[in-house]
């Protein structure tokens, strides 16, 4: 067999797993908990003594009771019934940046020298992960051109959240903190550009593309600044994919209304090297050190945003900042002007550690390369979609190549067969890839899939994902009903119902769907 | 850079030269620069950034890092008394196990078919808070438990279109800086405490809580340790004036503690690290938030639903649900912001509360309350040690005053340091009439003969 062309016989694990409740039996104990020591508890007498009546628990919690093996045994059947970055072809989850974690820095953050440290520790015995967070942050600042950075964001949102309550403390510093009161994004910037600062209070002027080049004109940002722009939250490359040249000038032209400029770096990892947000212009920025520097996704979380700010903002990042004196490290918390905490304690470090030890395997011209390779491979990817699947298209920008993802269209695929990009999603993971980002809401472009096939991904794998694609809009043209019924092979079939729209039919937890189904509690 | 010795990175396929170039063959280009051609030139960056030579192989790296992290000193290596928000419980085998699993820990926003197992553990999660809260909605998990106060006082403010909160003096001050900035625009007062017990001022609350107020918050059990005995109370006075009460309280205590929902709580929220968690420098936080089921609630959550759908097979699924209330699906017009928050956290304690069940967490709270109960006992007999608000019951934690020692708590726990003791968190500036006081911590975890251990050596310190 060509192994260019192999398309895999996939079943993903089913199980048919019972809800975690279904499995207790009354007795059965998972974990127990060391007797107390009997002279302790002779000093110090009865339980009923030591708490106030009314603060007992009445009615112990109806959790369930499971001996451990089977324990175990359910949580890893629903593992298996996961489809994580590791054993698959993560390419479908664009601007997630999907790229392998390397397995030695888990080893890193479950050693005890780090996993037990607790966060309040005595400096002097913590002086190897604030060098840690020292080097990441020198690092960072020499990858983006900022002058510092904080790692208390625990993710992009918060991130772009604390960016956005630096730019109201820089303006109410200045005196104009109630006349700059709107923040400018654009449409295809991502949706937290436009709510973390509103959010924080601002209001929001949202730039909308032109729909041949892919992003918004000058012409109308010149309309929308005013004395009133506080500054601007933007995605580029947004997640067309499509580098947006025109924004040097866009921030000149809301620097001269007095606001400043906010770069969500989420989508990195096609600008290592080449351009930072320093000779763009920028004021602020964030990076996902779980996105483009290589920490696992988590099943989404626990991650970093590492925002980082030009000189003259420094003073209002969150504390503590890490500080050096040659010598010793410390914690700062000595910033009258900082915003204050984002998150408690330092943010999640976990996620810091991981990234400076993937940096360091990585160094400068690697680090380069691996924003070429994420080129290359999209626009390899592009040239196969588009020249040997049918019914996709690459709308905008025509012609012109892309950054590390794309946003695809599967208008005239369904047009020609009814199919949709929800089937097609669906179908998808039959053969053992992920289901893939579509959009963000409202859609813009018609039919969206938005693949991002990283430096992490071997040319072979680029051509299964293609040819995965290429065999399901032959099922589309030939036989749609197999598309639109899927999946076929996941854990469960099609769940035919509509999402809810009615709070009153949510059912998040098991009691709620319990009580609905008229199932006794106490059974 | 010298292509011809250029070797392959490990973590990069196509770094091989070959397969670039039959890669830029099938795209039509000579280089990857003509690609990137259309970056204006006065936006590239033509530098070298200035990072340190790569290690490439794995044994170098590991050499290195093994080296930076020796240099830290851990709480196994070390007797420990640090609590604050972050605590050091048994983290059982399995949670390490499930949370390792290449599945779920590189798994990302996958959704309802791909992703089953995971869709059907976060469900799991959200069911186990419910029944451990003793409530029907149950959000995802957060990004800290800090988070989840902020969005549940700002719940507060979105019901009932005030902008006056008010807080117990004892509260969190890392989560009340957090608040400040994320409700900038309400007004935060401070509810006093009775001087001997701590317990919130019945009195104060009634004189400032008004129809103005939003939101009423405590923590239970308090930052400072103690058991608030009074939440009916104060969630009676929350109501009469129109205002939603909000609890935070303890995981780790609503096995042996009443869940806060019973005693008046519109909202309940917190910290789930303590299930499961390693502290990991504060890495493991993680929030909840749950509430009642009603839309008025529910619609005010900004995070993802989970919610459960049946098809015509009976097989269950998840999908995210009411979407449009989110910032995904109506952008600054959705409830708050939207992003990736801690998921990997809130399996694990999923399997937490699996492992411990409801025997397992009465278990796990009346072996806190027995140690923090001896400890305070023992510690407070040490001449020149007192024990703050003695007269209430203490989960967990503990102040100690050291006023009449004539040391300050900097001194005391350089002198434990020595003896490889972390002692307690010195809450000299935070809590300043508290005096020179540090809040102790016990769990589990801790051994009567550490707290003895403990006891001996500040007697030998302050004696």
């Amino acid at each position: 067999m060509n192994k260019d062309i192999k398309l895999r016989n996939f079943h993903e694990a089913k199980w048919d797993e019972p809800i975690i409740f279904e499995l207790s039996t009354k007795g059965q104990r998972g974990i127990l908990i060391p007797e107390l020591e009997k002279e302790m508890k002779e000093q110090i007498g009865e339980i009923n003594n030591l708490i106030p009546e009314k603060m007992m628990r009445k009615i112990k919690p109806a959790l369930p009771e499971i001996s451990q093996p089977q324990v175990l045994r359910h949580f890893l059947r629903l593992s298996q019934e996961t489809l994580g970055q590791d054993i698959n072809i993560d390419i479908g989850l664009g601007t997630c940046t999907m790229k392998y974690s390397p397995k030695i820095n888990e080893q890193f953050v479950r050693y005890h020298k780090f996993s037990e440290l607790h966060p309040l520790q005595d400096e002097k015995t913590v002086q190897g992960i604030l060098e840690i967070i020292y080097k990441t942050e020198n690092m960072l600042k020499e990858i983006s051109g900022m002058d510092a950075f904080s790692f208390q964001p625990g993710g992009g949102a918060q991130a772009v959240f604390s960016n956005a309550s630096i730019l109201k403390a820089y303006h109410s510093d200045r005196g104009e903190g109630e006349q700059r009161d709107e923040i400018i994004t654009t449409f295809l910037s991502h949706p937290v550009n436009a709510a973390a600062p509103r959010t924080k209070g601002f209001k929001v002027i949202t730039l909308m593309p032109n729909e041949k080049t892919g992003y918004a004109d000058l012409e109308a940002l010149k309309a929308a600044v005013s004395e009133r722009t506080a500054g601007m939250f933007i995605t580029n490359p947004e997640d067309t994919g499509i580098y947006n040249p025109l924004v040097k000038e866009m921030i000149k032209i809301v620097h001269d209304a007095g606001g400043l400029c906010i770069a969500d770096q989420a989508d990195a990892n096609g600008l290592f090297g080449m351009t930072r947000a320093k000779e763009a212009g920028y004021d602020m920025c964030h990076f996902n050190l779980h996105k483009a520097f290589a920490s696992p996704h988590g099943s989404m979380g626990p991650c970093c945003g590492a925002e980082g700010v030009r000189n003259f903002l420094t003073k209002y990042l969150p504390v503590p900042v890490v500080k050096f004196d040659g010598n010793r490290y410390s914690l700062d918390y000595d910033k009258p002007d900082s915003i204050g905490k984002i998150r408690e304690f330092y943010g999640v470090i976990s996620v810091v550690l991981r990234s400076y030890a993937w940096i360091m395997s990585i160094g400068a011209d690697y680090l380069k390369e691996v924003s070429e390779i994420s080129v290359l491979n999209n626009n390899y990817m592009m040239k196969k979609f588009l020249t040997e699947v049918k019914g996709i298209s690459a709308p905008w920008a025509e012609g012109l190549y892309r950054m590390e993802q794309i946003r695809y269209s599967w208008a005239k695929l369904k047009n020609d067969t009814g199919v949709t990009t929800d089937d097609i999603d669906r179908r998808c993971g039959d053969y053992g890839v992920q289901g893939y980002f579509q959009s963000h809401h409202p859609w813009i472009i018609q039919e969206p899939f938005t693949p991002e096939p990283n430096e992490t991904f071997s040319k072979m794998e680029i051509n299964e994902y293609v040819n995965i694609f290429k065999k399901i809009s032959e099922e589309a043209y030939e036989n749609p009903e197999l598309v639109k019924t899927a999946p076929h092979n996941a854990p469960i079939s099609l769940i035919k119902k509509e999402i809810i729209s009615n709070p009153k039919d949510l059912i998040v937890t098991w009691r709620v769907y319990k009580r609905k189904k008229g199932i006794d509690q106490a059974e | 850079m010298e292509k011809a010795k250029r070797i392959a990175h490990p973590y990069m396929p196509n770094s091989v030269e070959t397969i670039k170039q039959e890669m830029l063959n099938e795209i039509g280009v000579d280089s990857i620069e003509e690609i990137i051609a259309y970056i204006p030139e006065d936006q590239r960056f033509r530098g070298k950034m200035n990072l340190p030579e790569p290690l490439l192989s794995e044994i170098e790296l590991k050499d290195h890092m093994e080296e930076i992290l020796e240099k830290n000193t851990s709480c196994k290596d070390n007797l420990n008394f640090l609590g604050a928000g972050c605590y050091r419980h048994y983290v059982p085998a399995i949670c390490d196990e499930i949370n390792s699993r290449s599945e779920f820990l590189t798994a990302y926003c996958g959704e309802t078919y791909t992703d089953h197992g995971k869709c059907q553990a976060i469900f799991e999660f959200t069911s186990l808070m419910g029944e451990l809260v003793d409530m029907d909605v149950v959000g995802l998990a957060t990004y800290d438990g800090g988070q989840a106060t902020c969005t549940a006082l700002r719940m507060a403010y979105r019901i009932t279109g005030r902008t006056e909160l008010l807080v117990p003096r004892t509260m969190n001050p890392e989560i009340l800086s957090q608040l400040k900035n994320f409700v900038d625009f309400m007004t935060i007062t401070f509810i006093n405490y009775v001087p001997i017990t701590g317990q919130l001022d019945l009195n104060d609350l009634r004189s400032k809580i008004s129809d103005k107020t939003a939101g009423v918050y405590i923590e239970n059990p308090s930052y400072l340790g103690f058991i608030e005995e009074h939440g009916e109370e104060i969630g009676k006075i929350a109501h009469e004036n129109g205002a939603i009460f909000v609890v935070s309280a303890d995981p780790s205590s609503l096995g042996i503690l009443e869940s806060p929902v019973n005693y008046g709580a519109d909202i309940t929220c917190g910290d789930i690290q303590c299930l499961g968690m390693h502290m990991g420098y504060g890495s493991g936080l993680s929030g909840y938030i749950a509430s009642k089921d009603d839309p008025k609630y529910i619609m005010n959550f900004p995070n993802h639903f989970y919610s459960l759908y049946e098809n015509d097979k009976g097989e269950f699924g998840y999908a995210r649900s009411l979407n449009e209330r989110t910032s995904y699906g109506s952008r600054e017009k959705g409830i708050e912001y939207l992003g990736t928050n801690t998921g990997l956290w809130a399996i694990t304690a999923a399997v937490y509360l699996s492992l411990m069940g409801p025997e397992g967490m009465y278990d796990l709270g009346k072996n806190i309350i027995y140690k923090s109960k001896y400890a305070v006992k023992v510690l407070s007999e040490i001449k020149g040690i007192n024990v703050l608000f003695n007269n209430s019951s203490n989960f967990k934690e503990f102040i100690l005053n050291f006023d009449e020692t004539g040391k300050t708590v900097e001194e005391i726990n350089n002198e434990l340091l020595r003896l490889g003791i972390f002692g307690g968190k010195d809450l000299s500036k935070d809590f300043k009439e508290l005096g020179n006081g540090a809040l102790y911590c016990v769990t589990e975890l801790t051994k009567k003969k550490d707290i003895d251990k403990l006891a001996g050596a500040l007697k030998d310190i302050v004696g």
